[in-house]
């Protein structure tokens, strides 16, 4: 163990910092100590938390790989569990529903992350503009992300409900449109765009908030130095602005990109999958799977693939996050 | 006021000011409809078109807290005259009061799981936080990752086995077993921010105190908890709506004496199809809390939200 005392505590908080702190008690002091030892302590702390997540996490991932390989069912206790080694991944590769709804979500990431990142982004870059009163209209933005996805989804059906709903009432105010001539959630050709627009007004404010980190961290003097130099306000948007949120930008995406991959009670609230299946996404159709034709070895497979595409997407992602902060 | 030359011009906050605001007033469209469409009748909840001005109702409410039966005239005209103003209400439908409805009891689950859960998620967070942060843990940083990396998971892909394990253990549609997976979910954000408030603290003020006689224990209850408030405070209020928020799982493990709020609401059903007004009645009576809290600690909140996701 590091025993050398450090001088510097608070004032410089690098990475290393807490590497250095943690082994950082003097051993002077260590032989004072009274009542447990240090490493006693830091496994009585980091115990119960190791201990939940390995019983409500990993048992359960486990076992999850484990039921990939069977044929079990889950609502026929009774019947005989066979291992059929990686049938059910094949399976699952060669059946077009899986694919269908893959690109279900393909469609959906893309447009959320694509209007998500571009409102976003022009709102933080608004709001840097530090009008008065911008932290109470902020706060007012940010209001649809705190709340509960399945109730607001569920009411959004009200207000795309052909004839009667605000949502479509507004649309032919403005465009003169025969209000029961299109219905959002029911036709196929709207549906997928109907989840698009609430996912955008959900969690649009996220991208903002992080974007707005972002700008806020750009320090003043960079800007000064462009004007020294008379450089354009457009040049310094796109040299200065634009490089410096870019890592902030491409993490926001991150987030909001593992999210909507597993998006699940939107959709459900909204479309259900349907009309027929065109906003049937991989958790929707893992849910029909598993909770509706039981069939759980197969729906455990098609888990342990969609976790694996998330994990290695998102390891691929940072990889390249790293490139853009290192520049 | 010293002059910048990067400096906004007052022409230019202006027009952001503008921009902004449309977007904020936009944006409140659907949650001001919410609560608007609590207070209509269903039949002016459904009129074409849509009413803005309108008599304000409590129908939405009483039927949201009752549930009704229809009775004939006959009957109707014999009753003794309403107590009170929701039988008033019920009675100019043709229609009885039967008994209360389910929604109390769920929001009183959303409660207690959501508390119980932010309890215990904080709780076990503090300590964890606190020794990866203040002891050397053999793969500190693998154990850090892995806990973060269990929020990757759909769901969905954990409820198969929870589903299984809970039907064996007992836990399946009980308070405990909720509380349990929600503190499993959240622990990891829990542990994350919280680990990032702690290293703030400057550690010679424990040394100070050990060297004073206190026990570890002592020092970390006595000197950094109470710096730590703050942090912890705004780790709860994220636990909190994380756990009143949550739907998937909600739905998929609880159907009875444990289901909370969002699977119920959107089930309530009037005569003759959704009783929208009292789902408008239970949504604002569910998301108003939030939203009032998310406007009180907006400083806290928005710190964190940043925090949670730029430390990284």
């Amino acid at each position: 163990m590091a025993s050398e005392r450090s001088p510097m505590g608070a004032i410089n908080m690098s990475d290393k910092t807490i590497d250095r702190l943690a082994g950082a008690t003097p051993v002077r002091v260590a032989r004072k100590i009274k009542g447990l030892s240090d490493r006693a302590i830091a496994w009585i702390f980091v115990g119960p938390t190791i201990f939940l997540l390995l019983a409500v996490n990993i048992f359960p991932l486990i076992w999850t790989i484990n039921l990939s390989f069977t044929n079990f069912k889950a609502n026929r206790l009774n019947r005989e569990v066979e291992y059929i080694g990686l049938r059910n991944y094949e399976r699952i590769l060669g059946d077009s529903d899986i694919w269908l709804s893959m690109q279900a979500t393909a469609h959906f990431l893309f447009w959320t992350l694509f209007f998500q990142v571009l409102i976003g982004f022009t709102l933080a870059w608004l709001i840097n503009k530090k009008f008065k009163g911008n932290d109470l209209w902020t706060t007012i933005i940010v209001l649809p992300m705190m709340l509960s996805p399945a109730v607001v989804g569920n009411f959004w059906t009200f207000l795309y409900q052909p004839q009667i709903g605000l949502f479509n009432y507004i649309v032919t105010f403005f465009t003169g449109a025969d209000p029961s001539s299109f219905e959002m959630l029911g036709s196929v050709d709207l549906a997928p765009w109907s989840i698009v627009i609430v996912d955008t007004w959900m969690w649009t404010p996220f991208v903002m908030l992080i974007c707005l980190a972002g700008l806020r961290s750009i320090p003043d003097y960079i800007y000064e130095a462009a004007e020294v130099d008379r450089a354009s306000k457009l040049r310094q948007f796109f040299t200065i602005t634009i490089p410096m949120v870019l890592p902030f930008l491409m993490l926001a995406v991150l987030f909001r990109g593992i999210e909507n991959f597993k998006m699940f009670d939107l959709v459900v609230q909204l479309t259900g999958g349907g009309p027929g299946s065109v906003t049937e996404m991989a958790s929707i159709n893992l849910k029909r799977e598993a909770f509706e034709k039981w069939r759980t070895g197969y729906s455990s497979a098609f888990a342990i693939i969609l976790f694996v595409t998330v994990f290695g997407l998102a390891s691929i992602y940072v990889k390249a996050l790293n490139k853009v902060k290192e520049r | 006021m010293s002059f910048s030359v990067t400096e906004t011009s007052s022409r230019v906050k202006w027009i952001s000011g503008t921009l902004v605001i449309t977007y904020a007033l936009i944006t409140m469209i659907p949650l001001v409809w919410i609560m608007m469409t609590s207070f209509k009748t269903p039949p002016d909840s459904i009129s074409y078109p849509p009413k803005v001005f309108y008599e304000p109702s409590l129908e939405g409410y009483v039927n949201l807290f009752t549930t009704r039966t229809r009775v004939s005239p006959e009957t109707l005209a014999s009753l003794p005259p309403p107590e009170n103003f929701a039988e008033e209400i019920v009675r100019n439908r043709d229609m009885v009061i039967a008994g209360p409805s389910k929604f109390s009891g769920r929001f009183l689950n959303s409660v207690i799981i959501g508390f119980g859960s932010t309890f215990l998620s904080v709780f076990l967070g503090t300590l964890a936080a606190y020794a990866f942060s203040r002891f050397k843990i053999p793969l500190a940083d693998d154990l850090l990752f892995f806990i973060l990396s269990t929020r990757m998971m759909p769901p969905i892909a954990v409820a198969i086995p929870i589903f299984l394990m809970y039907r064996k253990l007992g836990l399946s549609d009980t308070h405990l077993g909720m509380i349990l997976l929600y503190t499993a979910v959240n622990i990891s954000l829990a542990v994350w921010l919280l680990k990032g408030f702690i290293d703030e603290i400057p550690r010679e003020y424990e040394e100070a105190a050990l060297i004073d006689g206190y026990t570890r224990f002592q020092a970390f209850y006595k000197v950094v908890l109470p710096q730590a408030a703050t942090g912890i405070a705004s780790t709860a209020i994220f636990c909190l709506i994380f756990a009143w928020n949550e739907y998937a799982f909600a739905v998929l493990l609880t159907s009875g004496t444990a289901q909370t709020a969002p699977p119920f609401i959107p089930t309530i059903i009037g005569v003759g199809g959704l009783d929208w007004p009292a789902i408008a009645a239970g949504a604002t009576l569910f998301l108003l809390p939030v939203m009032i809290f998310t406007v009180m600690l907006r400083k806290h909140l928005l710190r964190g939200i940043t925090f949670g996701a730029v430390r990284k």
